[in-house]
């Protein structure tokens, strides 16, 4: 290759500080969706190539269902910190008691719950814009969204109206009350995160790597049981969460190839340990990352319809 | 594992009309190269009893949406991502049907390469006219044309060598550079990644191979250099005096090279400098290239701004505030003369009023009718503009990223429209000449 080309990595990479760039010139108040996931860290080291020596110039922002792995918003909290980036957490918990979300009888996930959390953050805050992690090859919806993806004063998706997008002039004209995701991460597939995580030596939450935990069998996957419920005067956050005594429960050498929270998150049996063997294990996968999602196995077009509402 | 070797991505879109097989296609190329995922398979296979009365169809891997598996059609450009050991591979796959020309300007505006599809039984039909127009007008520097579903054909020499012929009696007129015919059937994964038995007589490389060999690394401008300001890097940090004075101008590398120490002008104000420091989060460079993205320091404190433009001093752009170009029209309000609209250009947005329709292309015989009364969804054709203020722009065939705009509505802030510049009468003659301060 010649010293006038770019690699892939390098060439995502420009693509997605460029993007970056055209949000924090073309909107007033830009937010950053940080979980704490391994997409949302190259999001942040994005960020600082795109903007540093200055202060990431938008705050962060989290919804947390109330079900979050500890080490992840420890993890969160921390870069934060580090980054010295204002960060912004809205829960379930919030929505459900201001009446703002309401649950669904029998329903255990609070996934759907978040959009309303979050299209009340866009409001508290009005943020006009918010820059997402999400990447096309995650799912098929997914694999028709813009970069610059236009949402109506009600937060949704039309994915039949989306503005066309070429070459690299992305239209980020709002009228009042309408906002826009942002993913600059869209063509990015789970191998170029890994491998960019590699590059950058960015720290990950060690639950993407190999540890024991005490898992329960259900829905053909392995979830992880959720920490004892010991505040018996409020109502169990995990109920229905909890391991049957019908589901087989095993203690198992396991690591989290995607994190959502804890009810939907398939944890998968795996040696992986370092980055090298995450890479390894990820280029010789017979499933999609979203295959240890049971958020998206609830139907073909599970994704499409939260997006349509609003979804991230 | 061992270090990561260097792997370059390639980008191509696949354009045909309904029925050509373009998701077949892409579903076979995702198969045949090992990149479906188990639960990609066992989706395929529940959704199978819906559309494919049993069978198991391809399309449904890039048709992602509920009205596109019910209705059998692509609504969006969808994107697609795969990997061999030789390159990694953007596609989008354009659909050919009501936004026609919408969806494959969207589709093939950042490719390397575009694949149109044909179907062996029917020949060249108007939209492999269109599609193959629009590649050229778009300057995708490859093109394949994939002769699809031969086995319906009987595998035929003769009936593959007239569809070729048909091609090159108008493909001289569209300037397109390399073009490949491959006879296939994506179906069956004939010479889409294994090489097919049914045609001894074809001796070029299946679909996947020609995609892995293709000569991209000068697809990129490397000549004259250009930098629209994107975002102006002013830390302001009382706490470092180090950062309170820096300066820097932010953007993406859009034509060029560029040096610590070289002379450069930003335009449109024509004040001169010099490169003082190339500065990336991973440290100063001592050069940098399209298109990395990078914060240039200068040595001189100018007034600079978004929407200007750094240069270099050997080649320059133009600057007008007339301008002349091709447009493709992607929305169902016509182009009209007198409307006003927003134009964005590289990093920068002003206001633009059509001042004349000088023609619209005529996609069978691609000849211009002159003077036409609008341009309506799909049409292409030349118009002239005049915006608010002067834009410093390359001709489109020079450069991709500074010979382009959109047009976008005012009012519903719709994208309507997508320009490529005609070159610049003459280069731009700034005001000054010194060196500032």
């Amino acid at each position: 290759m010649s010293s006038y080309q770019l690699d892939h990595l390098q060439y995502l990479e420009t693509e997605a500080i460029h993007i970056m760039r055209e949000v924090a010139a073309e909107f007033e108040r830009p937010v950053l969706l940080f979980s704490g996931g391994k997409d949302s860290i190259c999001l942040l080291r994005l960020a600082e190539k795109a903007f540093r020596p200055s202060d990431l110039p938008m705050p962060f922002l989290n919804v947390e269902t109330g079900h979050e792995f500890p080490e992840l918003i420890e993890f969160r909290d921390r870069r934060a910190k580090e980054l010295g980036a204002k960060l912004i957490v809205r829960t379930v918990d919030q929505a459900i008691a201001n009446g703002t979300a309401m649950v669904a009888p029998g329903e255990i996930s609070r996934n759907k719950l978040q959009i309303p959390v979050l299209l009340g953050a866009i409001e508290e805050f009005r943020f006009d814009c918010a820059i997402g992690g999400a990447r096309r090859d995650e799912e098929k919806a997914r694999a028709k969204e813009r970069f610059f993806s236009f949402r109506d004063g009600f937060g949704q998706w039309d994915p039949k109206n989306q503005r066309p997008e070429i070459w690299n002039v992305y239209n980020a004209r709002l009228n009042a009350g309408e906002n826009m995701r942002v993913f600059p991460l869209s063509n990015w597939t789970e191998m170029d995160v890994w491998e960019y995580v590699r590059q950058e030596k960015l720290e990950v939450p060690n639950i993407y790597f190999s540890h024991r935990r005490d898992c329960f069998r259900r829905g053909g996957q392995w979830l992880p049981v959720p920490p004892p419920h010991t505040d018996p005067t409020k109502p169990d956050p995990y109920e229905g969460a909890r391991p049957k005594p019908n589901e087989k429960r095993e203690t198992l050498v396991v690591r989290v190839r995607t994190i959502a929270d804890m009810i939907s998150t398939g944890m998968i049996e795996s040696p992986a340990d370092s980055v090298d063997d995450i890479i390894g294990e990820v280029s010789a996968a017979r499933v999609t990352e979203r295959g240890t999602r049971a958020d998206d196995k609830a139907s073909e077009a599970a994704m499409e319809d939260r997006k349509k509402a609003g979804y991230f | 594992m061992s270090a990561p070797h260097p792997i370059e991505l390639l980008r191509f879109n696949t354009c045909g009309s309904v029925d050509d097989g373009k998701s077949t296609l892409i579903g076979r190329l995702l198969y045949d190269s090992k990149n479906l995922m188990e639960d990609q398979l066992e989706a395929l296979e529940r959704s199978a009893d819906i559309t494919g009365g049993g069978q198991i169809n391809l399309a449904n891997l890039t048709d992602g949406l509920r009205a596109e598996r019910e209705q059998g059609i692509t609504i969006d450009v969808a994107y697609r991502y795969f990997a061999t050991p030789r390159r990694k591979f953007i596609v989008a796959d354009t659909p050919g049907h009501v936004q026609y020309t919408r969806n494959m300007v969207t589709g093939a505006s950042t490719a390397n390469l575009s694949i149109v599809l044909v179907d062996a039984r029917q020949g060249v039909i108007e939209q492999s006219r269109r599609h193959t127009y629009i590649a050229s007008l778009l300057r995708i520097p490859h093109l394949v044309i994939a002769v699809n579903k031969m086995d319906l054909v009987d595998w035929s020499k003769e009936r593959f060598l007239e569809i070729r012929d048909n091609f090159e009696s108008f493909l001289p007129r569209l300037d397109m550079k390399d073009v490949k015919f491959i006879p296939m059937s994506a179906l069956n994964g004939d010479n889409v990644v294994d090489a097919s038995k049914h045609t001894p007589w074809y001796v070029g490389p299946t679909l996947l191979g020609h995609l892995e060999d293709v000569h991209i690394a000068s697809d990129w401008n490397l000549q004259g250099f250009r930098f629209p300001v994107q975002w102006v890097n002013r830390p302001n940090n009382p706490r470092d005096p180090k950062l309170h004075d820096f300066r820097g101008l932010s953007g993406q590398i859009a034509g060029g090279t560029v040096k610590v120490g070289q002379k450069v002008m930003v335009l449109p104000s024509g004040l001169k400098s010099t490169v003082k420091e190339i500065w990336t989060y991973g440290g100063p460079l001592q050069e940098a290239f399209c298109p990395q993205s990078v914060t240039l320091v200068l040595e001189h404190d100018l007034d600079i701004s978004r929407g200007d433009m750094v240069v270099g001093l050997d080649s320059m752009p133009g600057a007008n505030t007339e301008l002349h170009a091709r447009i493709a029209w992607m929305h169902p309000r016509p182009l009209q003369r007198g409307k006003k609209y927003f134009l964005k250009h590289t990093t920068q947005t002003v206001q633009a009023v059509v001042t004349s329709l000088e023609n619209r292309i005529d996609i069978h015989t691609y000849e211009p009718q002159p003077e036409p009364a609008e341009l309506t969804m799909n049409d292409i054709g030349e118009i002239r503009l005049k915006v608010s203020k002067p834009l410093v722009f390359d001709g489109y065939a020079t450069n991709r990223l500074t010979g382009s705009f959109i047009l976008i509505e005012q009012g519903t802030n719709a994208t309507v429209g997508a320009g490529m510049l005609n070159p610049p009468l003459e280069p731009v003659k700034p005001e000054y000449n010194d060196f500032a301060i």
